[in-house]
């Protein structure tokens, strides 16, 4: 006899789906199925049942190969190279749940580390920009309930957040809009023809790295005021065209992603998106939301906040907590080669940040904590494969919008693999030892 | 557990009638008690005041929009950090302090137990992880229903029973303690970016006026008996002219009598009056309605009210009232936080800087301590700061130097740019009262806790109660040479115990305690109609699953306190 699982959080993307089903097997050792996921969700479950997994962490040996070894000399390595490292970097805590990432914050405290996660290479800019300026938004059951206006900037939901519109931003029928797509216009901009913008109602096709001059001329649009014929590769009049649909919703909301804040102007854009939300909101109301990739990057943020006050790139080295983009950044800090130890968890910078980052990752003593074979564990001296948080162990994350949802374990570890919680606790304790500290 | 004797100190305790005798207070097991044994630890307190742990009752500490304002306010870091030190941990923050520093400083000033004033039901989660990383202080967490769809649906219909199923069924759910309202039906409005300003605008789509809905909510919530009364933040806030709105809104509780067995006699706990205590037609002829608002209190026994004091400050105003924050970007420009929360409520966070060259901020600071020196009983009006709206918590030992000396209000008002106007607009130059600390321990401990419902383990000194026990450098029995003595003294204990747990000693952290997460369990009548009605909301509406709306589980509340209440008999 299988069993059914119920309302089961998928560990993928920021949209954080609660509605899965997953079945296992009688023993509760073997994820059989899942339900109701996207291709990559299922995908994230059936990947923990593969039988070439890691199941033990692996020393980097000098010959190239991996040696296995135990947990206990694992942490034994890890609470070492922390505890000897003058300024040692933690970075990722995207992919794993908030308990572990709190843990990683007393170890980063002890260890006097950089903590980092992964806005660094993604809505870091974001981040600036709402400190410059503010966020009006919302949760994702408001769009459903009553958005009538949905604009995708930069973003490409049909294939990096699969369900999110039909979940929340452009099919489903909520309270206020029981005609479901039928109640929503649908404006995408993008430089490129997407599978998202070919399922809206206006296309705007800007021209590459020219969001921010399209943001400000929908600005003046909004105000009535002169524009030149073509601004950003789009006509005046196809400007006014938008402009006039949005000021006409009665609830509207801007989605955006990665195409705005890692291309030219970066937190430039976000500015000029946020300030178009609040110029919305004199006419109607509108909200704006970022398309947070992984499905606990906006948990990692919130952590660092209320621990520390900063919600990303923060510097314990000088005992208490420093924020400075630029400075206190990973990237920024690895091409300086200020960095003399590297922890990562829960992401992969090996495959994201620049080679030049990268090179440095590969000289220095370096932990990488991840269930999968990634290119950062492969340039790290050690491996430390752990349980699937989402799958084999639950935990609290938070969706793109802020709002927590517990995750939820549905099977067993192979035996005798830790949890990122567990490790994290052990490396703790041990470092506490090493460093003497309370 | 140790015992401890705190001997020779001038106790002030309200519970007991207690008004600076010199008396021991013995501490064994988590308890004051009578006596204790002769290997009990002695604390001398001769030269010292004692009091019970003070109780905060109305302060954003915890939750989505306090973190908010962490993440985007880097500048209220600036010259606020503090380095990992023995027992605590790093801080960060002056208006919006880091969840581990928000408990070492409630802590230092003597506070052991601290209410989180507005918790978005869908988010409880977020506010019981920050809550469990606050250490030290009990806490609480008032969910917000002014302007929740099922409130406002079973209310138009006055079904006053649903709407007390539902708040029993959301108070077990999100590990709430009180029923919380924020701007009633306004916020929905906001949806919309409309408001309702008034106690008699509908609300839209759901057709029921903000009157409705405090006047089934004061229904619902002694239907049920709970702890604490409904807990009012209403409409109109921040308006000159407001007064009068806060006026009909105080009207809607006449009538009504508290029924609980926790001894509370309220049934509508007004918050932050000096924000709804507004007269005048523009900010031009802005003035304060502190009499016209506090002689209705006065007169009217089944009201408290908290403060909610302007400490001239740079700080971060949050709010569920939406549309008022709004309008707050509109008129001081600092950046403009927002989020609308599916039918349940919404928040607002902006910037503010209290200037004292300000008029308006001025003749705010005045209404703040008018209000408590025009109230007869303390008994009934608590001291807060609406923290972080009017001003940061950090600065009670201000507010309390403020009120406790004529000396020190003139000397502020000297200070003022436009002493005139504040003399004008106020009656803070007229008022001679002093108030004793006798009666600040009625505003800060037994008042609030009785409020609160808590008097029979907060609040007081009693044999039999929670030791919380706080011992201020303060000699009662010399004249104060100087002001900024009293806020010194009350700045940093001399000792805080917390329930029985020595954890401030010299004003330094010395235990981190065992703090207790507080909730109410209220037991009803199976209600299927509200179960119906909930499963039917998380299928069409929600953008979650009833299943995963439940805050459970040791990581988000690892030491609950839950207050039972039993209403299946009603």
């Amino acid at each position: 006899m299988t069993k059914k699982i119920t309302d089961v959080i998928c560990p993928f993307c920021g949209t954080l789906c609660d509605d899965i089903e997953v079945v296992v097997s009688d023993d509760g050792k073997k994820l059989l199925e899942v339900y109701n996921a996207c291709v990559i969700g299922t995908e994230k479950f059936l990947h923990s049942q593969s039988a070439d997994r890691v199941t033990r962490p692996r020393l980097h040996q000098e010959d190239g190969s991996w040696k296995e070894v135990s947990y206990d000399e694992a942490v034994e390595y890890t609470a070492q190279m922390l505890a000897k490292a003058k300024k040692p970097l933690m970075y990722g805590w995207s992919s794993t749940n908030c308990e572990a990432q709190s843990v990683g914050n007393e170890i980063a405290e002890i260890s006097r580390a950089c903590c980092d996660n992964t806005a660094a290479v993604c809505h870091g800019t974001t981040l600036i920009a709402v400190q410059d300026i503010g966020l009006p938004s919302c949760t994702l059951g408001e769009i459903k309930n009553r958005a009538d206006r949905v604009i995708f900037w930069g973003c490409n939901p049909t294939h990096a957040h699969p369900r999110h519109m039909s979940r929340y931003s452009i099919f489903p029928r909520g309270f206020f809009t029981g005609k479901g797509q039928m109640s929503r216009q649908l404006v995408v901009v993008d430089p490129r023809v997407t599978d998202t913008a070919r399922m809206a109602d206006i296309h705007l096709q800007v021209e590459q790295g020219r969001d921010y001059e399209l943001l400000d001329a929908l600005r003046v649009a909004l105000k009535g005021e002169w524009l030149p014929e073509v601004v950003a590769g789009v006509t005046a009049e196809k400007i006014r065209e938008v402009a006039d649909i949005l000021k006409s919703g009665r609830f509207g909301i801007i989605f955006f992603g990665m195409g705005v804040t890692q291309s030219l102007s970066k937190n430039h854009n976000i500015d000029g998106a946020i300030a178009l939300t609040k110029d919305l909101n004199e006419y109607t109301k509108y909200s704006i939301m970022p398309m947070r990739g992984h499905y606990n990057v906006t948990g990692s943020g919130e952590v660092f906040a209320w621990q520390f006050g900063f919600p990303y790139a923060v510097d314990l080295s000088r005992g208490f907590a420093r924020y400075n983009p630029g400075d206190t950044s990973s990237i920024d800090l690895l091409n300086r080669g200020e960095i003399d130890a590297m922890f990562t968890i829960g992401s992969d910078p090996g495959a994201h940040f620049p080679i030049s980052a990268v090179k440095h990752i590969a000289a220095v003593p370096s932990v990488c904590i991840d269930p999968h074979l990634t290119p950062t564990s492969g340039v790290s001296k050690l491996h430390v494969p752990v349980a699937f948080n989402g799958v084999e162990t639950g935990g609290n994350c938070y969706r793109m919008d802020n709002v927590p949802i517990d995750c939820r374990k549905v099977v067993e570890p192979p035996e005798g693999m830790l949890t990122d919680e567990q490790f994290l606790i052990k490396v703790r304790d041990r470092l506490r030892q090493l460093k003497g500290a309370a | 557990m140790s015992e401890y004797l705190i001997k020779n100190g001038h106790v002030f305790d309200p519970v007991q009638g207690i008004k600076g005798d010199k008396k021991d207070i013995a501490i064994k097991d988590g308890k004051i008690v009578d006596k204790v044994g002769s290997g009990a630890k002695v604390i001398d307190a001769s030269g010292k005041t004692v009091m019970a742990g003070a109780v905060e009752i109305h302060a954003h500490i915890a939750g989505p929009k306090v973190n908010l304002g962490r993440i985007y306010r880097p500048e209220d870091k600036l010259f606020s950090c503090t380095p990992t030190k023995g027992l605590e941990r790093m801080g960060a923050g002056a208006s919006i302090p880091t969840t581990f520093k928000t408990g070492y400083e409630y802590a230092k000033m003597g506070y052991t137990t601290a209410m989180e004033a507005a918790m978005p039901p869908l988010f409880s989660r977020h506010v019981h992880e920050e809550i469990r990383d606050t250490p030290i202080i009990d806490e609480g967490a008032f969910p917000v229903f002014g302007n929740n769809w099922f409130v406002l649906e079973y209310l138009k219909n006055q079904e006053i029973e649903n709407a007390a199923a539902y708040i029993a069924w959301l108070l077990r759910v999100t590990k709430g303690y009180a029923v919380k309202v924020v701007n009633p039906g306004g916020t929905e409005a906001w949806a919309w970016g409309l408001n309702c300003l008034s106690v008699n605008d509908p609300v839209p789509y759901f057709d029921i006026t903000p009157a409705e809905i405090v006047k089934g909510l004061i229904e619902a919530n002694e239907y049920l008996g709970l702890p604490h009364s409904v807990h009012i933040h209403p409409n109109n806030l921040g308006n000159p002219g407001c007064y009068e709105t806060t006026l009909d809104t105080m009207k809607l509780a006449e009538g009504y009598k508290a029924k609980n067995k926790f001894g509370r006699e309220q049934v509508l706990h007004l918050t932050h009056t000096q924000f709804h205590s507004y007269k005048g037609t523009s900010w031009a002829d802005f003035e304060s309605g502190a009499k016209e608002v506090t002689d209705y209190i006065n007169k009217n026994k089944n009201l408290t009210i908290d403060t909610g004091n302007v400490t001239l400050d740079e700080t971060t105003t949050m709010t569920a009232d939406g549309p008022f924050e709004h309008h707050l970007t509109g008129l001081n420009h600092l950046k403009w936080a927002n989020v609308d929360v599916e039918l349940e409520t919404a928040a607002g966070v902006v910037p503010y800087i209290y200037s004292p060259n300000i008029s308006v901020c001025a003749i705010q600071w005045a209404i703040g301590l008018e209000i408590p020196l025009m109230m007869k009983d303390p008994m009934r009006c608590y001291i807060t700061t609406d923290h972080p709206n009017a001003g940061p918590f950090t600065r009670y030992p201000r507010v309390f130097k403020w009120l406790m000396s004529k000396k020190a209000r003139d000397a502020q008002v000297n200070a003022f740019k436009h002493k005139d106007k504040v003399l004008s607009q106020t009656s803070i130059g007229e008022l001679d009262r002093e108030i004793s600390l006798y009666e600040l321990a009625q505003m800060t401990r037994a008042g609030p806790a009785k409020s609160l419902g808590l008097s029979a383990i907060c609040g007081g000194l009693k044999p039999g109660m929670d030791a919380d026990v706080a011992v201020y450098n303060f000699n009662p029995d010399k004249p104060v040479a100087n002001p900024d003595d009293i806020e010194t003294a009350f700045s940093r204990c001399a000792a805080v115990f917390k329930s029985g747990v020595q954890v401030v000693s010299n004003g330094e952290i010395v235990a981190t305690g065992h703090k207790r997460t507080l909730w109410v369990n209220a037991k009803v009548k199976e209600n299927e109609q509200v179960a119906r009605d909930i499963t039917e909301k998380f299928v069409k509406y929600y953008s979650m699953t009833q299943a995963n709306y439940e805050a459970l589980g040791h990581h988000f509340v690892p030491n609950p306190y839950a207050l039972e209440v039993d209403a299946t008999q009603v």
